[in-house]
């Protein structure tokens, strides 16, 4: 194998372009890298199909869910803030033993999504997955959106919202300072940070393809907004030679906040005392839920986008199922996880911990989202081993959907289903969520997709520049690219 | 603006064509030229002897700056400002502010590296006198132009054109600042 695949690069590379010499010696087609972009266009129809969108009349598909999207975003969305913050945090149905309810869930929930975003962009780039060119840019934009969303949440369950600036080390007449010592604190920077730079990762790497759209452009506000945007890249080698030697540093950057901010999240819980959330496992397993949430995001996302948008040929089907398969391998190790979890609950021999264990399933209240969570993450993503489901797009949505609900679930069991029957039972209680709390976060819901719906209308949603260096129009050393004969 | 001519560019059509004009205007001792892609080429930092770039020290210097700035605002503000006892815990200690400076020093990093990026290539900036040239436009579709700059000592407008069509650079033209 190894000797073959030589001499075909030889072949590829050296005089003979001799076309059944090549078939001669190529791999069976089972064993062939799919191509990132299909139907094997010049660099120019393909700067045109990805620009296209961008630059066309808006479709009905995008007023239909724009329009929605945006009610939420900009009537429930602000009712529910305006009302919370007014009343305080009684208007939502955390109590006392459940102080941390739907909002906390729905934070934990939001972070997950943006973490694989910043997998795919920036892991999958440093792993070199040419592949991922084509779907990063989009779930980049994911993570940036969820990660507004997901400060959101803390923001306004401190209760007094206008007090959040206590949470800033910033000199004032008090003399108050943030307590270092509170992984709270410590989540405080770790989600601003997440903000801060997966939106300059996300910015830059937009940079070229602004200049795409700059030079497109027919009329003269467009050609001024991306004029502005592009900054006056030109393109040339030496911009490139810096702009590559950033992106790669941000992604190793990026790379770090994917494993880091989840796991401060973690933290938060399993610094606490509580049976339930006391455990080490904690950082790894808020990670790796994460990572799985935002898989199943992405499938959610970009099964009727490829469609609606018409690129299929870009985001391959060999592409979706790369996702399934990575959506496959994380949900194995949630369920590893899970099966430690209750493991280690048996074996601690601790009875508040097997308590809290054995309700989960069992449990008086909230036995079903035990289960639901259990039939979803556990069982559902077992689906994902058939080539046949993976080849199957709505298949794939609705288990993207699914993931996202049992994850949600997740969350909610870790939460609530801890909080609701510590040590005490004189303190038991119960949590029901309330109308605001359901309204604050549909009305995230609906600003997240409206944000990202405007995103794939008027920015470039696919990195054009990207995908075309990974075309083999685009690799100077292959006939393709234009190589002749003679050198190499 | 003073009609000075800022250079001569040629246009090619592949990335193979570019990397081989490239090494041949390299070859005919010109020093200040660039080439314009819509992607970075594989191989063209070798052939333009492009050092590593020192991005990376700019994303260093940010992290470590903001890294140690945060070990001792917590510090200051924990341990020596307003010192106050939670939990028993010491007023100052290794894991308490490992994991904010570790967080923050990845965003001084970013904000390094995007801020090294800028000033190496000079952006923002509003105009380039490449912009003048219609065909410039098409640098981010799928042309891949080869500029040689007026300042190069070897730059005559005569040879230097002779030279590019040699190649078979097509449309070229002359850039005035």
């Amino acid at each position: 194998m190894g000797r073959r695949s030589y001499e075909r690069e030889q072949l590829m590379v050296g005089a003979t372009t001799n076309l059944e010499e090549l078939k001669k010696l190529a791999p069976p087609a089972e064993l062939r890298r799919a191509p990132v972009v299909e139907n094997n266009r010049g660099l120019g129809l393909l700067t045109d199909q990805l620009s296209k969108f961008a630059e066309g009349k808006v479709p009905r598909w995008w007023w239909i869910l724009f329009i929605p999207s945006a009610f939420c975003a900009t009537v429930i969305f602000p009712a529910a803030l305006i009302y919370q913050v007014s009343v305080g945090v009684g208007a939502w149905g955390n109590n006392q033993p459940v102080a941390w309810g739907l909002d906390i869930v729905s934070f934990i929930w939001w972070v997950g999504v943006a973490h694989a975003g910043t997998l795919i962009s920036a892991l999958l780039f440093l792993t070199r997955q040419h592949w991922r060119t084509t779907i990063g840019r989009a779930a980049e934009a994911m993570t940036v959106f969820s990660v507004m969303m997901a400060g959101l949440y803390p923001a306004i369950h401190v209760g007094r919202a206008w007090f959040d600036w206590f949470m800033f080390p910033i000199p004032n007449s008090n003399g108050n300072w943030p307590q270092f010592r509170s992984p709270l604190m410590w989540d405080v920077f770790a989600v601003n940070t997440y903000l801060v730079v997966s939106m300059l990762f996300w910015f830059m790497g937009m940079i070229p393809d602004f200049a795409v759209f700059r030079d497109r452009a027919v009329t003269r506000p467009r050609k001024f907004i991306f004029s502005l945007l592009a900054m006056g890249w030109t393109g040339s080698a030496r911009q490139w030679h810096h702009y590559e030697k950033a992106y790669v540093v941000l992604c190793g950057l990026c790379t770090l906040l994917v494993f880091t901010v989840s796991s401060i999240v973690g933290l938060d819980f399993c610094t606490s005392q509580l049976a339930g959330w006391h455990a080490t496992i904690f950082p790894l397993y808020f990670v790796i839920g994460a990572v799985f949430c935002g898989f199943g995001m992405i499938l959610v996302l970009l099964i009727p986008l490829r469609k609606w948008c018409g690129l299929e040929n870009v985001i391959t089907m060999s592409h979706m199922d790369k996702v399934a398969k990575l959506t496959l391998v994380s949900g194995l190790i949630i369920a590893y996880i899970y099966a430690i979890e209750f493991f280690i609950a048996w074996y601690s021999g601790d009875p508040y911990e097997r308590w809290v264990f054995s309700h989960r399933l069992f449990g008086h209240s909230y036995w079903f989202m035990g289960w639901i969570l259990m039939v979803v993450n556990v069982g559902v993503t077992q689906l994902l081993w058939f080539k046949k489901i993976r080849a199957n797009l709505t298949a794939l949505f609705i288990i993207g959907l699914l993931i996202n609900c049992g994850m949600w679930t997740e969350r909610f069991v870790i939460v609530v289903g801890s909080l609701y029957q510590d040590f005490l039972p004189a303190n038991w209680g119960k949590y029901i969520p309330t109308i605001w709390d359901l309204a604050l976060y549909v009305g995230s819901l609906g600003a997240f997709f409206m944000m990202y719906l405007l995103f794939v209308k008027y920015l470039p949603f696919i990195a054009i520049s990207e995908v075309k260096g990974a075309t083999p129009q685009g690799n100077p050393h292959l006939p393709a690219g234009g190589a002749k004969g003679e050198k190499s | 603006m003073s009609e000075k001519t800022y250079g001569i560019l040629a246009e090619f059509d592949s990335p193979a064509a570019i990397l081989s004009a490239a090494e041949k205007v390299r070859d005919a001792g010109y020093s200040r030229w660039d080439v314009f892609t819509p992607f970075p080429i594989h191989g063209m930092d070798k052939v333009m002897n492009l050092k590593n770039s020192l991005v990376g020290w700019f994303a260093l210097a940010g992290g470590a700056f903001m890294f140690l700035n945060v070990v001792g605002l917590i510090w200051f503000s924990n341990a020596f400002d307003y010192p106050l006892i939670v939990g028993g815990k010491p007023m100052f200690s290794v894991p308490m502010t490992f994991v904010p400076a570790y967080i923050m020093m990845i965003m001084g990093g970013a904000v390094g590296a995007l801020i090294g990026m800028f000033a190496f290539n000079e952006l923002p900036r509003f105009h380039h006198p490449l912009f003048t040239s219609e065909r410039f436009a098409l640098v981010s579709c799928d042309k891949f132009m080869l500029l040689v700059g007026s300042t190069d000592p070897k730059f005559s407008e005569s040879e230097t054109r002779k030279l590019l069509e040699s190649l078979g650079g097509a449309h070229i033209e002359i850039i005035k600042d």
